[in-house]
Parts: C-alpha cells; sequence; structure tokens
C-alpha cells in the first residue's frame, strides 16, 4: 500500500460520531463500574477479621472483696469495665440528680439491657457495672467521690461519680449523663449477671431477657 | 572536560528533558524581586519533608508495628541503635518544625493574599498538604504505642463515631477493631510510612507545578508577568530562581538548621510541647491519663472541638474550622491582594484572627473549666467571623492605589 493511499483514509468523512461517543461511555460505564467492585474486597479486608469477632470472652469478676465505694476495673473485650459499690445514701442521692440529668429513666435503649432499665441502672442496686468509656469521645473517665477534694474544683454539689478529663463530661453514679456536657448519652451498661452473691459475670445476659 | 560535559548534557537531553527543566523551573524561572523574610517557609517546609523521608525510613529499619513490642522498640532506638536516639529526635522534633514552617507558609498567604486569582488552585492544593500532613502526624503519633499514642488515636477515631446513622461502624472500620488495639496499630504503621508519605510527595509535586504555571506572588501582590519584558527576555520586576533565591534559600536553610540543631540537643521534648511526657507511659487501654491534650499544633481545632457542648455539632465546628480555609480565596473580595495596600479593617481583622488562633492553641492544653470553655466560645466565634464577615469587610475597607512596579 502505497502512502498516498493511507493519507486517502480520512475519518472526517466516516460520520461515527454519535458510535463513538456511545462506545466511549459505554466502556467507561463498564469499566467504572468494575472498579467499584474491585475496591470491595480492598475496603472490606479493613473491617475487624473473624478472629477479632470470635474475641472478646465473658470475664468473670469477683466482687466479694469490693468495699463500699471502692470500684474495681476489669477488661472486656479491650475495654474497661467498672464494678462499684453503691452506699444506701448513693442511691437515695441518685434520685435527686434526675432534673439535672439528660436521660435520667434510659430511655435510650442501645445504652443498657432491659433488665438495667431502673433507678440505679443496675441488676443488684448496690453494684454499679458499666463500661468505663465516655459516650463523646471514648476516654475513660475518672471516679470522683463525693468526699474526693478534687470534686469542689469539678462542679457544685457533687455527690459523686465520673468526670471525663478529655472534655469534661460528668456522670452520675448510675453512669447517668449530665445536661451541658459534650457527651451525648449515659455510659452503657455491658450484659452481664450474677453467678453467685459475690461472682458476675460480663458478657453473657441475665436470664429472661 | 568541558567539552565532554556538553557532549554528556547533550546527550541527555536528546534523551531526556534536563536542560528545559532547569531553565523552566530554575534557571529562567522568574520570580517576583521583592521576596522577603515570609518567603523562606516553602522551601524549608521541603526541607523538612526531606528530612522526615530520611529519618523515617532509619527509624522503620528498627521500629514493630506490634502492640506488644512497640513501645520497646521506640526505647531499643533511644538507648540500643547506634544514633537511634538522634534519628527518633530528629524525627520527632521535625514534625513540630514541619507545622511550624507551613503554618507561617499560610500565614505568608494570608498577609499577601496568595491565595487570590490566579492562585486559588495553589491554595487549595496547599490546604490539601495541610490536612495530609495533619493526617500523617496523627498517624504517626500511635506508633510509639504510649499513654497519649493510644488515648489521642482513641478520641480522633471516635470523631467519626460522631457521623449520624455509619458512624460507629466507621469507626470500626477506621480501626479495624472494636477499641485501639494492635490491629489498629499494624494498618496505622502502614498508612504513615507507604500511603501517606506517596500522597503527600505527590501533592507537593502539584504544588510546585501549579505554583510555576502562575508564577509567585509577591509582598506587593503585583503580578509581575503583566509588566513588559526587558532586552533579556524577563519581566521587568522579575529576577532568575537560580542563583537569586537559591542562594537566598540557602542562606535561610542555614539559619534554619542552627535552631533546629539547637532543638533537636538541647530541648527535643521542648518542655513537652514536642514530645508529651504521658507518651514515656506504654499505653494502658484500662487508663487514660488525667490530662490529654494533643500536640501544639493540633490545639486551636481542639479547643473548638471542645467549645462546644454537644458531640455531633463540635465535630461539625471543627471540621468547619478547616473547610473554610478551603473557601479563603472566595470569602477575601479586596481590591488588592497585599496587606501593603489593605486598609485598617482588614489589618484589624487579621489581628484579632491571629489571637483567636493562639488563643485557642492555648486553651487547647488546658484543663476544661467553665472560664476556659467560655473563652473558647468568644475565640471560635472570632475565629469564624474572620471567614465569614470578610466577604464584607474587605468590600468596605478601605484600600491604597497599588503601584504599577514593585516597591522594594
Amino acid at each position: 500500500m502505497s502512502a498516498q493511499s493511507v493519507t486517502q483514509v480520512s475519518t472526517d468523512s466516516i460520520d461515527d460520531k454519535s458510535k463513538r461517543h456511545f462506545l466511549i461511555a459505554a466502556t467507561t460505564v463498564v469499566g467504572g463500574i468494575g472498579a467499584g467492585f474491585a475496591a470491595i474486597p480492598f475496603i472490606l479486608s479493613l473491617q475487624p477479621s473473624a478472629k477479632t469477632r470470635a474475641a472478646g470472652a465473658p470475664v468473670e469478676v469477683d466482687i466479694g472483696k469490693l468495699e463500699m465505694g471502692q470500684r474495681i476495673i476489669v477488661e472486656w473485650r479491650g475495654k474497661p469495665v467498672w464494678v462499684v459499690r453503691r452506699s444506701e445514701k448513693n442511691l437515695a442521692d441518685l434520685v435527686t440528680l434526675d432534673s439535672q440529668l439528660r436521660d435520667p429513666n434510659s430511655e435510650k435503649i442501645d445504652q443498657q439491657p432491659v433488665y438495667a432499665k431502673n433507678a440505679g441502672r443496675s441488676i443488684k442496686s448496690e453494684y454499679l457495672v458499666v463500661v468505663g468509656i465516655c459516650t463523646h469521645l471514648g476516654c475513660s473517665p475518672s471516679y470522683v467521690t463525693e468526699e474526693d477534694p478534687v470534686a469542689k474544683t469539678l462542679r457544685a454539689d457533687w455527690k459523686g461519680g465520673f468526670f471525663c478529663p478529655c472534655h469534661g463530661s460528668f456522670f452520675d453514679l448510675a453512669g447517668r449523663v449530665f445536661q451541658g456536657v459534650p457527651a451525648p448519652t449515659n455510659l452503657v451498661v455491658p450484659p452481664h449477671k450474677y453467678l453467685s452473691d459475690t461472682r458476675v459475670i460480663v458478657g453473657v445476659d441475665a436470664e429472661g431477657a | 572536560m568541558n567539552n565532554l560535559l556538553t557532549a554528556t548534557l547533550g546527550w541527555m537531553d536528546d534523551r531526556f528533558p534536563v536542560s528545559q527543566w532547569w531553565n523552566e523551573h530554575l534557571a529562567h524561572y522568574y520570580a517576583p524581586k521583592n521576596f522577603n523574610f515570609w518567603y523562606y517557609f516553602g522551601s524549608l517546609a521541603i526541607l523538612v519533608l526531606v528530612i522526615q523521608l530520611v529519618t523515617g525510613i532509619f527509624l522503620a529499619i528498627n521500629y514493630k508495628p506490634d502492640a506488644s513490642l512497640a513501645f520497646a522498640s521506640v526505647e531499643y532506638i533511644m538507648r540500643d541503635v547506634e544514633y537511634g536516639w538522634l534519628i527518633r529526635y530528629m524525627h520527632a522534633i521535625g514534625g513540630s518544625f514541619f507545622f511550624i514552617t507551613v503554618y507561617l507558609h499560610m500565614f505568608r498567604a494570608l498577609l499577601y493574599g496568595s491565595y487570590r486569582k490566579p492562585r486559588e488552585l495553589l491554595w487549595i492544593i496547599g490546604m490539601l498538604i495541610y490536612l495530609s500532613l495533619m493526617a500523617e502526624s496523627f498517624l504517626g503519633y500511635l506508633l510509639p504505642w504510649g499513654q497519649m499514642s493510644y488515648w489521642g488515636a482513641q478520641v480522633i477515631i471516635s470523631l467519626f463515631g460522631a457521623i449520624p446513622y455509619i458512624g460507629e461502624d466507621l469507626a470500626v472500620w477506621v480501626r479495624g477493631d472494636f477499641v485501639v488495639s494492635d490491629i489498629t496499630l499494624n494498618r496505622f504503621f502502614t498508612y504513615h510510612v507507604v500511603s501517606m508519605p506517596i500522597i503527600l510527595l505527590g501533592l507537593v509535586f502539584l504544588h510546585i507545578i501549579a505554583l510555576h504555571h502562575v508564577g509567585s506572588n509577591n509582598p506587593d501582590g503585583i503580578e509581575i508577568k503583566k509588566q513588559p519584558k526587558n532586552e533579556k527576555g524577563w519581566y521587568l520586576d522579575g529576577i532568575p530562581f537560580h542563583p537569586y533565591y537559591t542562594v537566598k534559600d540557602i542562606v535561610g536553610v542555614a539559619v534554619f538548621m542552627i535552631i533546629f540543631a539547637a532543638a533537636l540537643f538541647y530541648a527535643p521534648e521542648m518542655g513537652g510541647y514536642f514530645l508529651e511526657q504521658n507518651n514515656f507511659f506504654p499505653a494502658d487501654p484500662m487508663q487514660t491519663p488525667q490530662h490529654i491534650e494533643p500536640l501544639w499544633y493540633f490545639t486551636p481545632f481542639y479547643a473548638i472541638l471542645r467549645a462546644i457542648p454537644d458531640k455531633l455539632m463540635g465535630v461539625v465546628a471543627m471540621g468547619a474550622s478547616i473547610v473554610v480555609l478551603f473557601l479563603l480565596p472566595w470569602l477575601d473580595r479586596s481590591p488588592v491582594k497585599s496587606i501593603r495596600y489593605k486598609g485598617i479593617v482588614f489589618k484589624f481583622a487579621l489581628f484579632l484572627f491571629v489571637i483567636s488562633f493562639i488563643g485557642l492553641g492555648y486553651l487547647g492544653m488546658q484543663v476544661p473549666t467553665a472560664t476556659f470553655t467560655l473563652m473558647s466560645q468568644i475565640l471560635s466565634v472570632i475565629y469564624f467571623a474572620f471567614f465569614l464577615l470578610m466577604p464584607f469587610y474587605s468590600v468596605w475597607d478601605k484600600t491604597k492605589p497599588v503601584p504599577e512596579r514593585l516597591t522594594d
């Protein structure tokens, strides 16, 4: 074939512009969808693995030696879980705080199992079992008793509870959040049940729940 | 010998645009002749980037991205690796110096209107570099696996949880676990040493290409490209970047290195500002430190987050405080670019903005009390007012006439 005859093949004379546009658009769409599907395994590989999901066995806690007003911390699913022994006075004080709280009656259902939707947010009112992670941005609040000298500097008329040092959220001794702080909801009560008077297991629901 | 060099260059030029690149970006790149002190920080930021890349590679050689080994491996680098302490301190303070240079570089743009037309894209690419730098810094901060590493990451990842509906799932996806764990550490290491450096280098390349396409702004805010050229083909107020500004920048590098070395050898922790005391304790998921604060370069935004007593709105305000910077080229409607020709209103507004930024930076480091929260709220309002009222006050402002030629 001579050079002459090659130059005579001009695309201008062929009216296939719309055909070309259609083919380009179709290729782009199909290619784009393909790329989207190809991204799925990579995105899903960042999800918690089967091993991570399986971890988090229940933990048993011995509360027999817990003194009045004392708190113990145990690890459950990598999070701190607190058990606090509350006095009669602590429980009586809880009722007086209702007007200062966002959710005094534990209406928000995700924050506790049904058996802890009560005044003390607990199975046995003497013991508070709660996940020690602030519902604002995940810090672990400090336990500040009523007698603690720090209490006066933090908040007037403090009845004991928890203070998050990160962003200044307050919770009472039932893990209920005060109004006017960044944390939106009460602390989470984990599923738990009593194996005996002195042994509680965290991560397993109480019967009948 | 000279002939051999010329011949080699010619051989190269036939195969790769060596001379063309040299001329386009250095020898025949004409920059305004009146660059001052503020124009050091772009090249210094590149210098810090290089320091971080080199020291980072040498740290990765001895570091172990494993929750049970990470903290000890950093101590191993500090105590047992030959000159490990030097390399680690260079990298650690390099992070702070990166933000010092970038903040001064950004403030220069505020002073002289370097974000104005035709440099809007240049500014946006720069903002993307700033965002990537924040991400890179945050990812790297988890790696020593100290108390501040752990709880800092916990708080920042929880920010995603504030997004309605998908937030909690997104936070789990980012962590790869229900809490910050070994899995999170492993992936953050990968992002810190692979993904983000590639993105940063790419953005820096785009930033320089965009700059050289539109040309540099200057303290007068006058476009030298609108001027006629002289007999040598230079813009009247332009001088070739090389050798004039390469020499100037080398002086800047020398002074910077003296300051950098002083910090490195005499105050690598900078009293807790460059390396926080709490990070010398290994991560403990059961116990948040009594007082947690981010490093100094994040505290202005952290103070805005804390100023609002609502989880979602706090996160939205913090995000908005950064997003609003992207809009700067369209918020400033002054007829002049440079502060030299702007009036008292803009100068006063800029002064208030600087006060609010530094004030918020201070408040972000303090334990939140009622007074400090109120002050944060007031300063946050000033911060946003500087930007959101700019379309109005930049028009009212009485500006001075801009001369034809550069004044220096």
